[in-house]
Order: structure tokens, then C-alpha cells, then sequence
């Protein structure tokens, strides 16, 4: 574990669950105390080796940790500049790098003796990997998912029930992943003693925001070493999408205190900013509060939540997590949108060039790769985290390429 | 005195206790949601609570956030429930009037802002659900500068070490949440709220109202008969949903019946014998 240098960025959050002005505990009171129960002992948990060893044991054995980083280079032939490595994350179990988080969650309900767990999903991939540690450990799996995503990620739902999870449609708003959240939030408030909520990204209410990001860090703790043993060096550039942004957060948390290293957080630009259909929080959002935390927030005048617009389900959300809002309002992190058209042609690219189906999700990521990497020498080099894999995506994609499956 | 100690002191005097019901602003409409505030009075509430319409209200169950979605289509907002308020003060200068909704809304319309042109309509105090008191700062601070009461939320969840935080900083009365679950689906029992509202005294001396799950009028009796008041929300939502037209339009006996049924709940609370 790296050791926090006196002036870093890696410190927060503070007491009161926040980076800056974001974050926080903004729940009903209902929710209070379970969410104190929550943070204190995942304090203790983080701090017992014997949690530790049994989260590090999981990932090794059951998920395929470390993941490779792969060069890839008839991508970076192709795009005539920067060397171009992937952070594999798409070869873990369940397809995406939200098994890491969820297998340390999984393992605090454990601990906490709560028998039942509850999650919310966009894509479908955290649903799927909730419903894999609930398989594994035997615990009962309820998982909220916007009706309009059970439609469009129909694969995934049937992995789901295949797990022995429940998977329950949510209609109200534009049955997406907000959607989902608020139920999720109203099942938790219904049913404190005995349940979890697994939250699938670096949002909600704190300790959420910091706990999936220190689970997630194994993404960018392995890159940095693994970088290191093949060039000898930190990359120049780090690039992943951000819906929430756990998989950024991952990557990108390790390395913030590496000035010499930029990191770029890809939006979702759906239909093109301009269009107003998108689901870039911070290209065009602006601070508010939703889902127990004060980040920044697609919103209307009036402070009412709009619906966002991608067509990757995973980065289909209003907000982003809070410590996203802070790493851009102290420039460390800069924030950039590529659209849903940029977008279905990378996850063309990349299926032909390296023999790997990205996720939708990561295809947003891999665009903007393809305009930086050109602009960059040929001994520079950039890291994308290849998130999730994209079988899931595959209809959708056929379905926006004309084809029928 | 606020117009929420008034009340509460009066009712005590009287020897009973208070019927508060919801409304929704614009639910389903500007003009019939101001006609049954206007109207509520009459039928016997003591106090009224406005709910504000969100997007996304995580405490609600599908009653409320359905009538919440009525109201945005209809044109709701923060902005339009205070105009609601200032109106109806011009008719009726002594029920206390309680805007309760989310957080959201007051940071966009701006927090000092809010406080000020609230209370200039004549708001008495703000039930903000998804603000615990480790959040309350940003607001508590520019309510209490212009008077409005900062009522909190107590849960069966909140534990005694918790409580005396909780309490802290709330004036005009206690939000007794009586059920652990969102609003509009499950009913407390009377042994549970006996021991609950007991437990609470020991902490404030504040009027303790019971909310979440308090549908009929026996109910609302049994609310009186241990607590200050009575909270009715999802059941006058539904019968006002069940009035509309296939369109979701009022319909001329929608006013009435919602106000009826305020009745009945009055007549009850104001039978029920107070114990304490």
C-alpha cells in the first residue's frame, strides 16, 4: 500500500464523508444509522489483515487477479502515435472490474451478519457480479434494474436469474439506472436489519464513495507495477470512462499524486452535448444533491433530476460520484464526453484491431484514445481501463448497426 | 410565538391533538391542489403540509411519488409551493403551513434565497427528508435567521445515543417517522408507537407528530392518543388518484371528496381522548 505523502490528493475524504464540498450523507433518517454501522466496520475490516488476505484470496482464485496489461499494438499502428496498453479488466470473472468492489462488500455483509443483499444496475454487470458473490456465499441476491435496461441488456438479466438472484424491474421515471437506485434506497429503508445494499459504484452516501474506490484501487496499484516492469516508467496518460466512475476511480486514484501522469474521465455525450441527450454530469451538470451525496448533477432550473441519454446502460446516469466533482473542480483530473456514434465506431475498432469486444462503457474510454494517441509522440504512452467485456452489448450494437440477431 | 408553537399550544389547551394533513402542490393541478389547500382548514386540519414535487423522492412510496410526478407534469415546483403559501395567507393568517420534500430543489433555488422568500410567504417551517442533521448545516443556519422551524425526522432506527443529535436545532415539533419503510405502505402498530413516543419524551419537550402508515381515522385517533399529532398523506393522495379522469384530470367532486375524507379524520382526532 502506498503511503499518503503529507500533501496528497489521496487523503480524503474528511470526517464528514467529503471531498471538498462533495459527498456527505445526504439519507433519510431511517438510513442513518445503518449507514454509521456500515462505515464502522468497514473501518474495522479495512484494518484486519485477516479481511484483507480473505478479499486478497478471492481475487487471485476466484476472480483471475492481477489482470494483464496488454499492449496493444496494432492499435497503436493504427492510430500512428502514443503506445497504447489496456488494463484488462474485462478478463476478470463475471466480465467487468465491478466483481472486485463487490467481493469486499460481500464480505463486510458477512461480517455485519446481514443475510440479504440489494443492488442496483445500469448494464447489468454489477447486478451480475452481486449475484455471483451472493451465489458463492450463499446470501440472498435482490437485484433493482430499470425496466428500459432489463429490456436492452437482456443477457445479463438472464445470468442473473441464473445466479439465484431476483431481479426486480423498476418503471418509475425512464426505468434506467437512477431509476433503479431510488428503489434500491426504498427497499434498504424498508428493510435495515437484516439487508445490504451493494452499491456498484463510487457514489451514494458515505462510506460508499471511499470503500468501492479502495476496492477498486487494486486496478491501478497492479497498473503502476505492471507499467513499471514493462517500460520502466509511469504511463503519460491515463484514459477511462465514467458513469458513476468506479472504474475510473480505480485506475486513476493510485496515480494522483504522480503529477507527471494526465488523467482524462471520459463522459458519456449521448447524442451529442448540444442535443441536451447525454449523460455527461460534469460537461453538463452542476453541483446538487441525489442518491445521498452532493455531486455534480444533470438537473433543470428548478433542481428537478433529468433523465440522462447513452447508449451504453452503465453510463446511463444523472451524476457521477463525488470525488469525480472534486478531482475536476481541483483540475486533476479533466473531464471529456464522447458520443454514442464515437463510441459504436471504437467498439468496431477495437473487436478488429485486438481481438477484443469492449464493453459499450469501455468503447467510450477507447474513443477518446483515438483522438489523443495521435496527438501524442510515438514513446509516449497511454493506458485505457478496458473495463468490461462486450458480449452484453452485442444487440444493442447490431441494433444500431442495422442487423438483426 | 410562530404560528406552529400557537397551534400547538391551543390545541394543548383544548385537551387534544392536531390533524396534519399532505397535499401535494400542483397535485393534479395549480388551481384544484390551491382550491383543497384553501379548503383544508374548513374541513378541520390543524396544521398543512405542502409536499414539493421531485423527481426523484427516495422516502416515497408509489403514492406519493406518483402524485409527485402529477404535479411536475402540471408545472410544480419549489417556486410555484411558495406562491401556493402566499396565497393562501391571504385568507388565513393562523394554520401553520409545512413544506416537507428534498433537498435538491432549496440548493438550486439558492438556500438564503429559499429561507427568505419562503418565510415572506408565510411558511412556517421545512421537513427536509433526505437532510440528517450531519447535513443540516447549510440550511439550518439561514431557517433560523428568518424564523422557519427546522422540523426533523425520528425514526424506529434512531437509537438513544443518537437521538439527543437529532433533536438538537429542531423547533416547532418532532416528525415521528413511524415505521421503518417509505411512505404509504405499512401501518405501525399501537403497542409499538405506545413505547416509542414514551421513549422520545425522555428527550424533547417538543409536540411529537406520527407519520408514515396513519390511514384511517381510527388510526389517526390512536395517533393523538399517545403523541401531539397526526400525519395523513398516502391515504388522502389515493383518494384524490382515484377521483381523476382517465386523462388524470380533476373531476368536480375531486375537492370534495379529498376534503370529506379530511373530515372524518378531524371528527376522530378531535374525539380521541388525550391521554398524556
Amino acid at each position: 500500500m502506498n503511503q499518503p505523502l503529507p500533501n496528497s490528493l489521496r487523503q480524503g475524504p474528511d470526517g464528514r464523508g467529503r471531498f471538498g464540498q462533495f459527498g456527505g450523507r445526504y439519507v433519510a433518517e431511517t438510513l442513518m444509522p445503518v449507514i454509521q454501522e456500515v462505515e464502522q466496520a468497514y473501518n474495522a475490516a479495512r484494518q484486519d489483515p485477516a479481511f484483507m488476505t480473505e478479499w486478497r484470496r478471492l481475487l487471485k482464485d476466484y476472480v483471475g487477479r492481477p489482470s494483464p496489461l496488454w499492449l496493444c499494438e496494432r492499435l497503436t499502428e493504427h492510430l500512428g502515435g502514443a503506445k497504447v496498453y489496456f488494463k484488462r479488466e474485462e478478463l476478470n470473472h463475471t466480465g467487468a472490474h465491478k466483481i472486485n468492489a463487490v467481493l469486499g462488500q460481500i464480505l463486510l455483509a458477512r461480517r455485519m451478519g446481514k443475510p440479504r443483499i440489494i443492488a442496483e444496475t445500469g448494464a447489468g454487470q454489477h447486478g451480475v457480479a452481486t449475484a455471483t458473490a451472493c451465489a458463492l456465499f450463499g446470501l440472498k441476491c435482490i437485484v433493482y434494474m430499470g425496466a428500459t435496461d432489463v429490456e436492452r441488456q437482456q443477457p445479463n438479466v438472464f445470468r442473473m436469474k441464473l445466479l439465484g438472484a431476483e431481479v426486480i424491474p423498476v418503471t418509475s421515471g425512464a426505468g434506467t439506472l437512477k431509476d433503479a437506485m431510488n428503489e434500491a434506497m426504498r427497499d434498504w429503508v424498508a428493510n435495515v436489519s437484516d439487508t445490504y445494499y451493494c452499491i456498484g459504484t463510487v457514489a451514494g452516501p458515505a462510506p460508499f464513495p471511499q470503500m468501492v474506490r479502495d476496492f477498486q484501487c487494486v486496478i491501478g496499484e497492479e497498473t503502476k507495477q505492471q507499467i513499471l516492469a514493462a517500460e520502466g516508467r509511469l504511463p503519460d496518460a491515463l484514459v477511462c470512462a465514467v458513469g458513476g466512475g468506479s472504474s475510473a476511480m480505480g485506475l486513476f486514484h493510485p496515480f494522483l499524486d504522480d503529477a507527471e501522469v494526465q488523467i482524462i474521465g471520459v463522459e458519456a455525450a449521448g447524442r451529442g452535448m448540444e442535443t441536451g441527450e447525454h449523460a455527461a454530469a460534469i460537461g453538463g451538470g452542476r453541483p446538487g444533491v441525489l442518491h445521498g451525496n452532493k455531486t455534480y448533477l444533470l438537473q433543470n432550473g428548478d433542481g428537478q433530476i433529468q433523465e440522462a441519454h447513452s447508449i451504453s446502460a452503465g453510463l446511463d446516469y444523472p451524476g457521477i460520484g463525488p470525488e469525480h466533482s472534486w478531482l475536476h473542480e481541483i483540475g486533476r483530473v479533466q473531464y471529456v464526453a464522447v458520443t454514442d456514434q464515437e463510441a459504436l465506431e471504437a467498439f468496431q475498432l477495437c473487436s478488429r484491431l485486438e481481438g477484443i469486444i469492449p464493453a459499450l462503457e469501455s468503447a467510450h474510454g477507447l474513443a477518446y484514445v483515438m483522438k489523443l494517441a495521435p496527438t501524442m509522440a510515438k514513446d509516449k504512452i497511454i493506458v485505457l481501463n478496458l473495463s468490461g467485456r462486450g458480449d452484453k452489448d452485442i444487440f444493442t450494437v447490431a441494433k444500431h448497426l442495422g442487423e438483426s440477431l | 410565538m410562530s404560528r406552529i408553537a400557537a397551534r400547538f399550544a391551543q390545541l394543548k389547551a383544548e385537551g387534544r391533538g392536531a390533524l396534519m394533513p399532505f397535499l401535494e402542490a400542483y397535485d393534479p393541478d395549480p388551481a384544484t391542489s390551491m382550491a383543497l389547500l384553501r379548503g383544508l382548514p374548513g374541513a378541520g386540519a390543524d396544521l398543512i403540509e405542502i409536499g414539493v414535487p421531485f423527481t426523484d423522492p427516495m422516502a416515497d412510496g408509489p403514492t406519493v411519488q406518483r402524485a409527485g410526478q402529477r404535479a411536475l407534469k402540471a408545472g410544480g415546483s419549489l417556486a410555484g409551493a411558495l406562491a401556493m403559501v402566499r396565497d393562501f395567507r391571504r385568507e388565513d393568517d393562523e394554520t401553520p403551513v409545512v413544506l416537507m420534500g428534498y433537498l435538491n430543489p432549496i440548493l438550486s433555488y439558492g438556500v438564503e434565497s429559499f429561507c427568505t422568500e419562503a418565510a415572506d410567504s408565510g411558511v412556517d417551517g421545512l421537513i427536509v427528508v433526505d437532510m440528517p442533521p450531519e447535513e443540516a448545516d447549510e440550511l439550518a443556519g439561514p431557517a433560523r435567521e428568518q424564523g422557519l422551524d427546522l422540523i426533523r425526522l425520528v425514526a424506529p432506527t434512531t437509537h438513544d445515543e443518537r437521538l439527543p443529535k437529532v433533536l438538537e436545532g429542531t423547533s416547532g415539533f418532532i416528525y415521528y417517522v413511524a415505521i421503518t419503510g417509505i411512505t404509504g405502505t405499512r401501518s405501525a402498530t399501537q403497542e409499538a408507537l405506545a413505547a416509542a413516543i414514551p421513549r422520545l419524551r425522555r428527550y424533547t419537550d417538543l409536540p411529537i407528530a406520527i407519520g408514515f402508515g396513519v390511514r384511517t381515522p381510527q388510526q389517526a385517533a390512536e395517533a393523538v392518543q399517545v403523541a401531539d399529532g397526526a400525519v395523513v398523506a398516502s391515504a388522502l393522495i389515493e383518494t384524490l388518484a382515484a377521483s381523476l379522469d382517465e386523462k388524470g384530470r380533476a373531476r368536480p367532486d375531486t375537492l370534495r371528496k379529498v376534503l370529506d375524507q379530511v373530515r372524518g379524520l378531524a371528527e376522530a382526532v378531535r374525539g380521541a381522548r388525550v391521554s398524556a
